[in-house]
Formats: structure tokens, sequence, C-alpha cells
């Protein structure tokens, strides 16, 4: 056993010995943190006071109240904010049920094994696969095979699939993170299996769950490259007035924009990505005013 | 546990659903202040009034049309559409963007009911459209030039021959052609830094077709962009950078950038693009006609007729040349020929053998 033992690497082979070198170093890593930390905050800070900067002049009323024209000071973007709100709604109620109804049936009810691993693992490289590649689907199945055009509905769907496998893996994490002390004590007094998920569960995991689901719609809502291959449209006049409807978003309005020769029209937007950075926070504030609640209870 | 705090779990889910209905709820019932901005912005902007019964006429129309393709076209498409909604506020235009290629592929399977292209249509693509039994009316709307530019700090270059761009943009000149003066042993001895405009353009296919002689063909080591904006500014920011992108482009950068005079022969004749000699055609070979076609099978419903005639009447075609716009108007006269075409439903394409470079649009008048 001893000698064994002078084989073994001894620790003071693996670091200095002397205390100051040591130290040394462990500052000279706080520097490099903190000035990786400064230029990402600062290019970041950057970026946002540049658009504040250019944009708010132009974020009036008239601005949300009107459609796009090819004179910058009569556009508006109500198209696209009314399309982002019709899209996500039709994209909510559509992801956020059988997301959490999948996640459910993997937690609860799916046995453990190889066919559970294998859903499991595909469930999450979906999750990492580029926005485009659902894009393309969207436009084969939805928008051709299914014949809904460059309707709402096509896009909601398309945001729909994109967003699913991100709802599943959040809700699938929010569930596990549920003690099964809760589950036992539920079915030792006999409750069945569902009541216990939809009594105590369900409600026990319900921060994690909006959480999850709320980042989500927050990606689909800053997405672009799916809508611009389904064929989104980037001149439209009008509201849409059911899910079948043309449409089109904030991100492809403000892709638009910039692309014109018109100095004004990069001012424009700026004015653009406020008015989505204001509803992207708003979004992400519900979630924790959300989660906060219901963990108070 | 009682099922009163149960249900208060829940609630934050209903919570958000009951927003996201609110919002959409709210959506379609608040038209009234917009069309008031429409009509006051009718009035002020209308150049020649139309006549009330014409007005009056077009307020009833309702209706879809649908319009995809070129980027280049999409401003005069769009301002004609935002000019017609102003009368007839219920037909619902949208305009796409997916390219001149893009579009027709997506008009030629039945998608679209306009499409605008910055050349005229192929002949592989007029096949895909007959595959789908689609027959189109084609009809030209503006003048656009392409722009050969330089940034204003270049000192050397202000006029240049066809032969020395194509020395520059063949495909053969990738990764050999890379100072500039192994194009002309006159200009510096410097790196030349090349932009140019993206594959799916119809912008790229015109500049590869009569500069280099063939569509598409061109090197492929130069910065590429769709957005002509980047264009802009790589060329200005460089003395020793050269790119093309439409006139319009260059007119709302002129203080940035330097345009450079193309000379055809190589006889020392440099012309400058201006609207009077893309109009003329004596700025050659980059000027070119811009088009839109419409699906024979829609053409004859009152809105998409309605819409295209106020395409082509007086009423918009004056505001084509606006610096909103930014492309060179056709000839009255020429105007009410297309005018007459599209009202005799005439089908198919003056350009049977695809995209001509110096093309005029004489053959229209016959």
């Amino acid at each position: 056993m001893m000698s064994a033992q002078t084989d073994v690497e001894q620790p003071q082979d693996r670091f200095s010995t002397s205390i100051s070198m040591r130290q040394g170093l462990v500052r000279a890593f706080i520097v490099l943190g903190v000035v990786c930390l400064a230029f990402a905050l600062g290019t970041l800070f950057w970026l946002v006071l540049d658009v504040i900067l250019r944009g708010t002049n132009w974020l009036d009323w008239q601005f949300l109240q009107s459609f796009d024209s090819r004179f910058p000071r009569e556009a508006g973007i109500k198209a696209a904010l009314y399309g982002t709100v019709w899209m996500m709604f039709f994209t909510i109620i559509m992801a956020l049920p059988l997301g959490v109804a999948a996640a459910i049936y993997l937690e609860e009810y799916g046995r453990e094994g190889w066919l559970k691993s294998f859903i499991q693992i595909n469930i999450a490289n979906l999750a990492g696969v580029p926005s485009i590649i659902y894009g393309l689907l969207g436009l084969t199945i939805f928008v051709r095979l299914f014949g809904l055009q460059r309707s709402v509905l096509a896009g909601s769907m398309t945001m729909a699939l994109l967003i699913l496998p991100i709802i599943v893996v959040a809700t699938e994490e929010a569930i596990r993170a549920v003690p099964s002390s809760l589950r036992d004590a539920s079915l030792a007094l006999g409750a069945s299996r569902w009541q216990t998920i939809w009594h105590h569960v369900l409600p026990e995991a319900m921060p994690g769950i909006l959480t999850g689901n709320i980042l989500a719609a927050s990606r689909a809502i800053g997405e672009t490259a799916p809508l611009i291959t389904i064929g989104a449209l980037t001149f439209v006049p009008f509201t849409p007035a059911g899910p079948l409807d043309r449409f089109t978003v904030l991100p492809i309005q403000i892709f638009n924009w910039t692309s014109r020769p018109q100095e004004a029209f990069q001012n424009l937007a700026a004015a653009g990505i406020i008015l989505l950075l204001f509803v992207l926070l708003t979004m992400n504030s519900i979630a924790i005013v959300l989660r906060q609640r219901a963990r108070r209870r | 546990m009682n099922m009163g705090t149960r249900w208060k779990r829940l609630l934050p889910l209903a919570a958000v659903a009951a927003l996201a209905t609110s919002l959409v709820a709210c959506g379609p019932d608040d038209k009234e202040p917009e069309a008031t901005a429409a009509a006051n912005a009718a009035t002020a902007a209308a150049t020649v009034s139309p006549d009330q019964a014409l007005k009056d006429a077009r307020g009833k129309l309702k209706g879809e049309i649908v319009a995809d393709g070129s980027s280049t076209v999409f401003p005069v498409t769009a301002a004609a559409a935002e000019e017609f909604r102003k009368q007839a506020k219920d037909v619902k235009i949208s305009v796409g963007i997916a390219g001149t290629g893009g579009g027709f592929k997506k008009f030629c399977n039945g998608e679209a009911d306009l499409q605008n292209a910055s050349r005229t249509i192929s002949t592989s693509e007029v096949e895909a459209c007959k595959a789908k039994g689609i027959d189109f009316i084609e009809l030209p709307v503006a003048f656009d030039g392409l722009a050969v530019v330089v940034s204003s700090k270049n000192t050397f270059l202000s006029c240049i021959t066809v032969a020395e761009l194509k020395k520059m943009w063949e495909p053969e000149a990738q990764g050999k052609i890379m100072r500039w003066n192994q194009v002309n042993p006159k200009w510096p001895d410097q790196p030349i830094k090349l932009f140019g405009a993206g594959a799916d353009s119809g912008t790229f296919d015109y500049f590869t077709d009569a500069i280099n002689g063939k569509a598409k063909a061109s090197r492929g080591d130069f910065q590429a962009s769709e957005d002509d904006n980047i264009l802009v500014k790589g060329v200005s920011d460089d003395q020793y950078a050269i790119g093309y992108f439409g006139l319009a482009y260059y007119a709302e950068n002129a203080s940035k950038l330097k345009l450079v005079a193309v000379d055809a022969k190589g006889d020392g004749k440099c012309v400058t693009p201006t609207v009077a000699t893309v109009k003329d055609a004596s700025y050659q070979p980059l000027a070119r006609p811009i088009f839109i076609y419409i699906k024979k099978s829609v053409a004859e419903r009152p809105e998409v007729k309605a819409f295209v005639e106020f395409y082509l009447s007086k009423e918009f075609t004056p505001k084509i040349q606006s610096k909103e716009v930014g492309y060179i108007h056709l000839e009255d006269a020429m105007y009410a020929t297309i005018t007459k075409r599209f009202q005799s439903g005439a089908t198919g394409t003056l350009f049977p053998k695809g995209q001509e470079v110096g093309a005029t649009l004489d053959r229209y008048l016959k």
C-alpha cells in the first residue's frame, strides 16, 4: 500500500507552493473575468444605447397606429405588431398544451427504458436544430401540403414546432424537481395517478413550467428566419382578421426597414427594435411575476 | 386541501391565456383613424385628381392581391399598393421580397397573383409556369440603371470600360485579379475590394449577363449581399473598393460615393448614368427595364384589374421617379400602350430568348 502511494502524484507537484504566486494567479483571473464581463456588457449597453438614441424620436402614437409607407414619417408598425400578437396567440395555444402534456407523459407515465431515453435524446436534439430548418419544414408541410398558404396559422404552426422541444424540456425539468415524497404521500392516501398529477405535481411545478413556456415564447417572438422561409410578407398594409389571413411580424418589418436606402428608415427600424425589446421584456417580467406569485401561494 | 387553493395554483396559466386573448381581441376594430389619415394624405399627394366615378368604383372593391418577387421592384409595387389603398381600402395588397428567381418559383407554383421581376422571365421559368398551367401577362413598369460606384475617397477612377469590368468580375478572375494595376496598369498597385449583389437577386443576374455575357457567371470571391445598404457602407469606407447596385441607392448616398461612368465599347465615350441616359438607352449595357407579371386567371378580377390599371395610370406613374421610389418612369405613351396590352389580356413574353442586354421596349409599341 505504502509503495503504491509513492507512485501517485503528490499534491505539491500539481500546483506551485509559492502562496504569493498563487494569489497573483487568482487576481489575474479575476481581472480577466471582469474584463470579459465588461466587454460583453459594454457591447450590449452600447448597442441598446445606439438603438434608443436613434429610435426614441420616432416612437410615437402615429408609429404604433400606421401601416408601412414609403414616407418614413408616415410609416408605422401596426401590421407587424398585430401580426406578432396573432401569431403568438396561436403558437401558445398550440404549443403549450401539447408540450406540457408530452412532458407529463414522459415524466409521470412513460416507462423507463430505451424508448423513453431515445425520445428524450431526440427532443433535446430538436431543441438545438437551427430555426431555418423548421422554416423549410413549415413551408413543405403547412404552407404547401396543408394548403394554408402564408397565413397566420401556417406561421403559428411552424413556430409551435420550433418551441415545442424547448417547452417539453423545460416542463420535464420542472416536473422532475417535484419531490417524489409528495407523489408517494398522495398515492398512499388513495389518490389516483391523475389526481396526484393534477392536484399536487402540476401546481408544485407550475412556476418552472410557466418560466419555461414564457421564455420559449420570447424566443418565437424574435425569430425571423423560419417566417421568411415560409414566405411571410414584408409589405402588409392591413391587420389580420382571422387565422387564415396573411401577416407580417416585428422582426421582419425591422429587417425590411434596415434594407431601405433612405437613412430615416434606419431610425424607424431602431424604433421597431425598441418596441420588440419592450414586448420581450414585458413577457419576461410576466414570467418573473407569475413565478413569484406561484411560489408564494 | 380544498378545491379553491388548487385552482389558485393554476391561475397564472389562465392569466397568460386571458392576456393573449384580450390582445388579439382588440385587433381588427380600429380602422377609423388611419382611414381619415389616408384620405388626408390622398388629397395632399394626388398630382392628377382622378375622376370621382373611378374613385367611387375603387372604394367599393374588395379582395386580396398577393405580390412577391424582386426586392428591386418592391419599392415600386409597394408604393403603388400604398397609393391604391388610399382609394380602395378594402383591397388587401401584400408585397413580399423573395427575389426575382425565388418569386418566379412561387408565381409559377400558383402561390402569387403578381410577380415583381427585375429581369424578364427565363425560358426555364416559362416552362415551369406552363407545366402548372399558369398563363401570365408581362408588363414593363419602369427603368432601372445599375450604378458602378467607388468611394468618394477614390481619386483615380472616373470612367471604366465594359472590358475592364469583365476582367474584374468574370469567373476566371477569381483568385487571380486581386490588384487594381492588374486590370489597368495606370491604376495603383493596391488590392481591389469587390462588392456586389447576392446570387438570388435579379441585379446579380442582370449585371453578370451584361458584363460577363452569361447570367450568374461571376467570380465568387467578392463581398455579396442582398442588402444594398451593406454594399453602400462597404464601398464608401474604402478608397480601393468598387461595387454595383441600383441607381436608387446611389442617389440616396451620393455624398459618400462616386459614380463611375461606363464606356460600353472602349472608344472613350464615357456615359454617366442619369435619368436621361438611362431613358434614351445611351447608358449601356447597365440600364434595364423592370417588370411585373400578372397571373392571367386573376387579371379579370375587378380589384386586380383596377390595381394594375392604377399602377400604369398617370395618377401613379409620376411617383415612380420620386425620391422615395427611385426609378425612372417610362413615357406616357408607353404606359398607355402597356395598359392596352394588359386590357387585351395578351399573354406570354416578348422576350422569348430570356433576358436581353440593352433591350428597349419598342416591341411593346407594335
